[in-house]
């Protein structure tokens, strides 16, 4: 079986949307980063409660008509860059809000 | 008997830049004449300053080439530790406290020590006001300010330089933006790039971010929010290691970029320039 991942947000972060954009630096090292669409609604949807599966399933495909698949190796792969410079934290249980 | 220099008379030196003074104490009457031609423009005489710092002199300015320390903002370590901001670089150490608006000062005998403590205090204080000090050029003209960012080579001293006489240069090098209400507002500083010159003590309100870029001819281009943003950070000054105010200062770029036009001046290094620049 399978793990369930679950993502939230750190609080290290400042974020925002700009001309559809969203913008994010980390405030731990400055780092910069601009989210594509479908990564926005990932970063949106991490709420630390919801599993990366169900927002692959329940949010990206029907909104961006992707095969599920493809969209949860995109989100993986997402998920992984982000949480190695501290941006979302990942876990197989879900994350409390003061553990952010 | 000297009895011009204002500075003699007490102990105190204000600068103000951006319509805040800081006080600069020093016994040195010959340190306190240096400043005094370092900033002048800038010298507030009998104002009540906002902040205050007590400056001591060690002798090793012999050390400290200016050629190695003008610029060398990149070097400055800038911590918040015990309460206070702990400011240090090879030719200074200081610790300030904010909230009790003093500080001190240990310095070799060179005006560039000064000029970045000063630099670092006021990005300091302006992280909490939604403003910043940024690398560009800015002048004001038709009552009206406008800033050139661009990082060393992009223009700044040329298009400073090609400036018309109706025009206020208010510096080549470092402009200081302010918010003020639901605006911005550029103000002069005495922080000079190849010009060597200081700047006017003026403020206008701001009217256009541009984005230098040397080409074949004059232009001025629509530039994507996001990348404006992008751009921007990349040439605000900012030294502190201090993850409260690097998100301040994040909040700060997004808000200036929703609120002030920003364009790239893609532009040939001559006069025309300031034919677009109204």
């Amino acid at each position: 079986m399978i793990a369930e991942k679950y993502i939230a947000r750190s609080s290290a972060i400042a974020a925002r949307l700009i001309g559809g954009e969203m913008m994010i630096m980390s405030a731990v090292d400055s780092t910069f980063f601009t989210l594509n669409e479908v990564a926005t609604v990932i970063w949106q949807a991490a709420d630390g409660r919801t599993p990366l599966a169900d927002i692959v399933v329940n949010r990206i495909c029907p909104e961006f008509e992707i095969d599920a698949e493809q969209a949860g190796r995109d989100a993986e792969q997402f998920v992984s860059e982000l949480s190695q410079h501290g941006i979302l934290l990942v876990s197989e249980t879900p994350i409390m809000p003061e553990a952010r | 008997m000297n009895s011009t220099s204002q500075l003699a008379v007490g102990d105190a030196v204000a600068i103000g830049i951006g319509g805040m003074a800081i006080a600069l104490h020093t016994q040195d009457l010959a340190f306190r004449r240096l400043l005094e031609d370092r900033y002048a423009g800038f010298i507030e005489a009998g104002s009540h300053p906002e902040f205050e710092f007590d400056v001591d002199l060690f002798e090793a300015s012999d050390q400290f080439e200016p050629s190695q320390t003008k610029h060398a903002d990149d070097d400055v370590q800038v911590s918040l530790q015990g309460g206070q901001w702990v400011l240090r670089r090879g030719d200074f150490y200081a610790r300030w406290d904010a909230r009790a608006g003093r500080g001190r000062i240990r310095q070799s005998r060179n005006p560039y020590a000064v000029d970045s403590v000063l630099r670092i205090v006021h990005t300091l204080i302006l992280a909490r006001q939604g403003g910043f000090l940024v690398h560009a050029a800015s002048a004001i003209r038709g009552g009206r300010a406008f800033l050139f960012a661009g990082v060393s080579g992009a223009g700044k001293t040329t298009i400073s330089r090609l400036a018309p006489p109706d025009a206020a240069l208010l510096t080549d090098e470092i402009s200081y933006v302010r918010r003020a209400g639901n605006a911005y507002e550029a103000w002069g500083t005495p922080f000079a790039g190849e010009l060597a010159k200081v700047g006017e003590n003026q403020a206008a309100p701001l009217n256009t971010l541009f984005l230098l870029e040397k080409g074949p001819e004059n232009r001025i281009e629509e530039i994507a929010e996001a990348d404006a943003v992008r751009l921007l950070l990349r040439n605000i000054l900012f030294f502190a290691d201090d993850p409260e105010l690097v998100s301040l200062v994040f909040r700060s770029a997004c808000e200036f970029v929703e609120k002030v036009p920003v364009r790239r001046l893609i532009f040939v290094p001559d006069k025309s320039v300031w034919e677009m620049i109204r």
